[in-house]
């Protein structure tokens, strides 16, 4: 039994994990955009089918899990300049509800190109088996997936608490028109955030093809539980972001094995009685 | 004045003579546009009129559908059908504004978004609702020489609902609650500030669109015969909100003409071509970037109609 439990937390930890690397976009374009991205499920999923793309072209899921983001961060970046930036004087919430937009617009697209039915993606060689430890075995690719995304969340710090640009960004989320009084050109960051955050949409989706597939709805699937992620943490926050995802994480995969009635209720339970709570999530800047 | 009153009364006409000269799908069709018409106006009363974003509006559509699911087959008589479903989505309301109105924007959309997908969640697990399959062969009401499984006298029934509940939303937003609510909308400290009571208002106005989202969903249940789980999944909130602002927010009329827009849209263009997403989420965003008042507000601009 003990096996047993720490095969769930495994697989826990590897569904908190693929949580933070989608949730952690979301939560970094909040932070300097002040929009709720509503289509960050489609960016996980277009992630998902260009990765699809790439794989059954070149045979390399190293070579997918490079280019798919960078195409999903192109995309970003042309909506955000073409679309967002015209709406930055109006009331916030447009934005949100031109990115709701956005889903219907991108699903449909997904459909055309790649058809409607479900799509399984191959783990890479070198991960395809299982792997036993303490008894409980679980597949290699997951603990793949925990290794990648905690390497992630460090380089991700790295890079924006070490470096000038992270400098700039902290700067811009902390107050932007400051940032820009002070010679930084905050359109551009605006524009480069938001396409790093949908890169980071794109390069979750990838890492989630092996284990959940690839089909057209599954950016509104999984849209819900990285909201819960980014409000359970404090909307902007890096580190809410990746608490939030670990305690979502267990949360549901726990939820499943003990709760089977209740399991898809939990995660609701969880972000509602803490916006209740602590309505700015648990790392988020205390609200006005 | 007049000649809203009397535009209204001939559109009116024109709604209730159509099943004479149409066939059974545009009547059908025609019958959905109204059903979804009621849900974005009480949609629109929340955003338009109050300035509340809500992504969960669908938790009270569906909880309207579900117990008139439930009580129809109990006793398929006016109660289960037009009182009870209303009166547990506005209780429902009443507890999910409680605590939702204590945070605004993005904060409110979440929350909202939450409590809807609750719902979704347990509908969707519980077998006595029928779990994912939802609940089939739900009755139309029975009355007493009325035959409501008639196409035609279902669509009067239905017209005189629309035509009630957009008589009342008329009325309370043209109140003195209304206008209260349109000052919270621009300003909500300076409400606060003249001592309105701003988070009762919130509140009342979150129950009388709930109870009306209800409404909707009993009748969406009864032209339907059936309730599924979705009808509580985020995205029918989505829509309701896709026709708010495809049809111009805080107009009322504008809902209307936004249900007709989208279930057109969906129905005409899913004929000629499988891509109607792809054409609703363009139309959709070219509004909200170059027509944010919706259709009404192009009208506005173009024929000079007055507010």
């Amino acid at each position: 039994m003990p096996a047993d439990l720490f095969g769930q937390a495994l697989n826990g930890l590897a569904y908190g994990v693929l949580l933070f690397l989608l949730s952690v976009g979301l939560t970094l374009i909040f932070g300097m955009l002040d929009v709720v991205n509503l289509a960050h499920g489609s960016f996980y999923m277009l992630g998902a089918y260009a990765g699809l793309s790439v794989i059954a072209g070149t045979g390399s899921f190293w070579l997918a899990l490079l280019v798919a983001p960078l195409a999903v961060g192109l995309i970003g970046a042309l909506v955000e300049r073409s679309c967002l930036r015209p709406l930055y004087r109006r009331p916030p919430l447009d934005q949100v509800l031109l990115t709701f937009g956005f889903i219907y617009l991108f699903e449909d697209l997904v459909k055309w190109l790649w058809g409607g039915r479900i799509r399984s993606i191959p783990p890479p060689d070198l991960f395809a088996g299982s792997t036993t430890i303490f008894g409980a075995t679980i597949p290699s690719y997951r603990l793949f997936v925990i290794a990648f995304g905690l390497a992630m969340a460090v380089l991700l710090w790295l890079l924006i608490e070490r470096t000038r640009l992270g400098a700039i960004i902290r700067a811009g989320v902390f107050d932007a028109e400051m940032t820009a009084g002070l010679g930084i050109n905050i359109h551009r960051v605006f524009t480069a955030v938001f396409a790093f955050g949908a890169a980071l949409g794109g390069l979750s989706g990838v890492i989630a093809g092996p284990i959940q597939s690839a089909y057209p709805s599954m950016g509104v699937a999984i849209l819900i539980p990285a909201l819960i992620v980014v409000v359970v943490g404090g909307l902007g926050s890096l580190k809410g972001s990746l608490i939030g995802s670990l305690i979502i994480g267990q949360a549901e995969t726990f939820g499943k094995v003990w709760l089977p009635d209740a399991a898809m209720l939990i995660i609701y339970v969880v972000m509602a009685a803490i916006m209740l709570i602590r309505p700015q999530g648990l790392f988020g800047r205390p609200l006005k | 004045m007049i000649s809203r009153l009397l535009a209204f009364v001939l559109v009116a006409v024109a709604l209730a003579l159509f099943p004479l000269g149409a066939g059974s799908y545009p009547v059908k069709l025609l019958q959905e546009i109204l059903i979804w018409g009621i849900f974005a106006m009480s949609l629109d009363l929340l955003m338009g009129y109050a300035g509340m974003v809500s992504f969960g509006h669908s938790a009270f559509f569906g909880i309207g559908g579900y117990v008139a699911a439930l009580a129809l087959a109990k006793n398929p008589g006016l109660v289960s059908a037009l009182v009870l479903p209303p009166l547990a989505a506005g209780l429902a309301a009443l507890v999910i504004g409680f605590f939702s109105i204590r945070v605004s924007g993005v904060y409110f959309i979440m929350l909202t978004l939450a409590f809807s997908q609750m719902f979704y969640a347990y509908t969707f697990q519980v077998s006595w609702l029928g779990a994912e399959d939802g609940i089939v062969g739900i009755p139309r009401p029975a009355l007493p020489g009325v035959d409501l499984t008639n196409l035609r006298t279902f669509h009067g029934y239905l017209l005189t609902l629309v035509v009630a509940v957009a008589l009342i939303l008329w009325r309370v937003v043209r109140s003195p609650f209304g206008h209260v609510l349109r000052g919270i909308h621009e300003n909500e400290a300076r409400m606060e500030a003249l001592g309105y009571a701003v988070d009762r208002y919130k509140l009342l106005a979150f129950v009388i669109a709930g109870v009306i989202a209800g409404a909707a969903g009993s009748l969406y249940a009864q032209f339907n015969g059936s309730i599924t789980p979705d009808a509580f999944f985020w995205t029918t909130s989505g829509e309701a909100l896709l026709m708010v602002i495809i049809g111009g927010t805080g107009t009322l009329g504008g809902a209307l003409l936004g249900a007709a827009a989208f279930i057109l849209l969906q129905s005409l263009v899913s004929t000629y071509t499988e891509r109607w997403m792809l054409i609703l989420g363009t139309t959709f965003i070219l509004f909200v970037l170059f027509a944010p008042g919706g259709i009404v507000g192009v009208l506005r601009g173009r024929i000079g109609l007055r507010a």
